[in-house]
């Protein structure tokens, strides 16, 4: 149920980030969902995108350092304290969100969140087990 | 084995007193035979008999790799050129080249120097050496190769290059001690592997390796890779050739320097200080026996610290920590001395972490400021800010901690670091002074 996210890290230089997007346009990887974390020093591009190993390997042969992580998408109902419920049941249950953000395309009429948590087959247990709806990779991608 | 049991082991007093009494019949050698050093004399104000213990060494002015270029080619010999049967010189590829020479008597003593140092590393009566150090102007294939036959082991001397060949021989010869620059030897095993032939199961037994600085980083690997036991040994043509420090194989931690021969110091390369043992600086040679061609306070200007402390192998010479840079790198922050080469080892010892590094020195509100870039690579990298802002904390304090030096660290990606022709840019100092 996780989805694979890739991350890159780039100096805090302006046309860094354009340069990642054109090399993914360059190699015919769509990106799904992206964000970024950041110092005054450096930031963490994070990516999700339909080849996951295609943009891995294309950003790496570009000389930028990539990792890959699982993370968590789940759909957040779009009423007042949609989020906030889910954010209770995983601080209740003792699961850290390291960070999250939005997806961009939402899921009929709810919002998708992404959530970075170290236990997260604990995480799609616990959420799917409270009704809440986790998105697979292949449906995410397809969204 | 202790090649000479009686002199690499005597007790320091005794060879302290031997070090005095070498040392007073040099100056007054080249007092009287050498014009650069009577002018050096008379410039300070002294002359021979101004010097009566070890610690009046210090009032003796240092000697330069300029002077002995000054000196190009002959002018720093000791001896008529009647008594000079062999000359070395350096490659000279900046500026003039140093050329040096030896009487029949220091061939004959860096002979035994070279057969104590090869019989340090391992080696004996019986082994089979593959020699790969070059031959020729440079001092490390000739200089292996008398030690080994006065040793009385088998030489091969194969010299550098024509590596298919090497490894033929190394096959078919069955060699027990390699001798070679570090870097060819893994190239060596490159070869092999290419080849065929597995390094790791010829009947290497030891390596005696030198010639450039190297790391224990790639110690551990020519040790793997040709599943043998590796020490380092040192030299340079000025001082005599290699044979002037070598590692003991029982102990492999700093090489010892063969006092009865030679003086080592330490000196802050700024101030021209002697610094006390333990102390990172600049290494100092002066030689005590040689005849052609002595040198007195020479600047090897590379970095090392001395350590005192008794040896496992039951050895009393003094032993210097490996190489780790050279002072015409230092920096200095704050009035600190900083070598680059030590901030690499803070990042070899941090977890994780890759030696791809730049030191940049600004100076602000008049204070100095040195920037530490370090290149992210996969095994630094993580996705998470705070796992990045921890690792930057941990070089400062690593750093903070080893060299006494504030740092600000500055993550940066890789490749960020400028080289050129295939070498990083190590240090870009800004400071305008
Ligand atoms: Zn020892």
């Amino acid at each position: 149920m996780q989805v694979e996210q890739i991350s890159v890290f780039l100096e805090n230089k302006s046309g860094r980030l354009s340069e990642v997007t054109a090399i993914l346009a360059e190699a015919q990887v769509n990106i799904r969902a992206l964000a970024l974390a950041d110092t005054s020093d450096f930031g963490v591009l994070r990516l999700i995108v339909d080849d996951t190993e295609k943009a891995r390997q294309t950003l790496k042969n570009n000389g930028f350092t990539v990792g890959k992580t699982n993370v968590v998408a789940v759909e957040v109902t779009d009423r007042p304290g949609g989020l906030h419920d889910i954010l209770t049941m995983l601080h209740d249950a003792g699961l850290n969100v390291e960070y999250m953000y939005a997806f961009v395309r939402s899921s009929g009429d709810n919002a998708v969140m992404i959530f970075r948590i170290e236990q997260e087959q604990e995480a799609i247990r616990l959420l799917e087990s409270k009704g809440v709806n986790v998105i697979d990779g292949q449906r995410l991608y397809s969204l | 084995m202790i090649y000479d049991i009686e002199y690499e082991t005597m007790p320091r007093e005794a060879l302290e007193s031997i070090q005095l009494r070498r040392l007073q019949t040099t100056l007054e050698r080249v007092y009287a035979n050498v014009p650069f050093y009577r002018q050096q004399f008379q410039e300070a104000g002294i002359t021979p008999a101004d010097i009566k213990s070890l610690d009046d060494l210090r009032r003796i002015p240092f000697t330069t790799k300029q002077d002995l270029r000054d000196n190009y080619p002959f002018n720093m010999f000791a001896v008529p050129m009647d008594n000079v049967v062999r000359i070395h010189a350096s490659s000279g590829t900046t500026g003039r080249p140093t050329v040096v020479g030896y009487t029949a008597r220091d061939v004959s003593t860096w002979s035994m120097l070279m057969a104590r140092s090869l019989s340090a590393g391992g080696a004996g009566r019986g082994d089979i050496i593959h020699n790969a150090y070059g031959y020729g102007l440079f001092t490390g294939g000739l200089g292996v190769h008398y030690g080994a036959e006065r040793l009385g082991a088998s030489v091969i001397p194969v010299s550098g290059g024509n590596t298919k060949r090497q490894v033929v021989i190394m096959k078919d010869f069955g060699p027990t001690i390699l001798t070679a620059t570090p870097s060819y030897t893994l190239h060596l095993a490159e070869v092999a592997e290419e080849m065929g032939v597995a390094f790791n199961s010829l009947k290497f037994k030891f390596g005696i390796f030198g010639a450039e600085p190297w790391s224990e980083k790639m110690r551990e690997e020519i040790e793997r890779k040709l599943n043998i036991i590796a020490v380092d040994i040192y030299g340079l043509s000025e001082v005599m050739g290699p044979g002037v420090a070598i590692e003991c194989h029982e102990a492999k931690k700093g090489l010892h320097v063969f006092e009865d021969h030679f003086i080592p110091e330490i000196i802050d390369p700024q101030t021209l200080e002697p610094l006390p043992y333990g102390a990172t600086g600049e290494l100092v040679f002066t030689s005590l026996t040689k005849e052609a061609f002595p040198v007195i306070r020479y600047r090897t200007r590379d970095i090392t610290s001395l350590n005192p402390e008794p040896c496992i192998c039951g050895r009393t010479h003094v032993r210097m920590h490996r190489v780790t840079g050279r002072s015409d790198d230092m920096l200095i922050i704050r009035g600190v001395n900083v070598f680059p080469s030590q901030i690499e080892s803070v990042l070899m010892e941090t977890e994780n972490v890759e030696p791809h590094y730049q030191l940049v020195v600004d100076r602000e509100d008049n204070l100095d400021v040195l920037t530490v870039k370090v290149e992210v690579g996969e095994r630094s990298f993580t996705d998470e800010v705070k796992g990045l802002q921890h690792l930057e904390r941990r070089i400062t304090k690593n750093i903070k901690e080893l060299l006494g030096v504030s740092a600000r660290v500055k993550l940066v990606e890789p490749k960020a670091i400028e080289r050129s022709q295939g070498k990083a840019l190590r240090v870009v100092d800004n400071r305008k002074i």
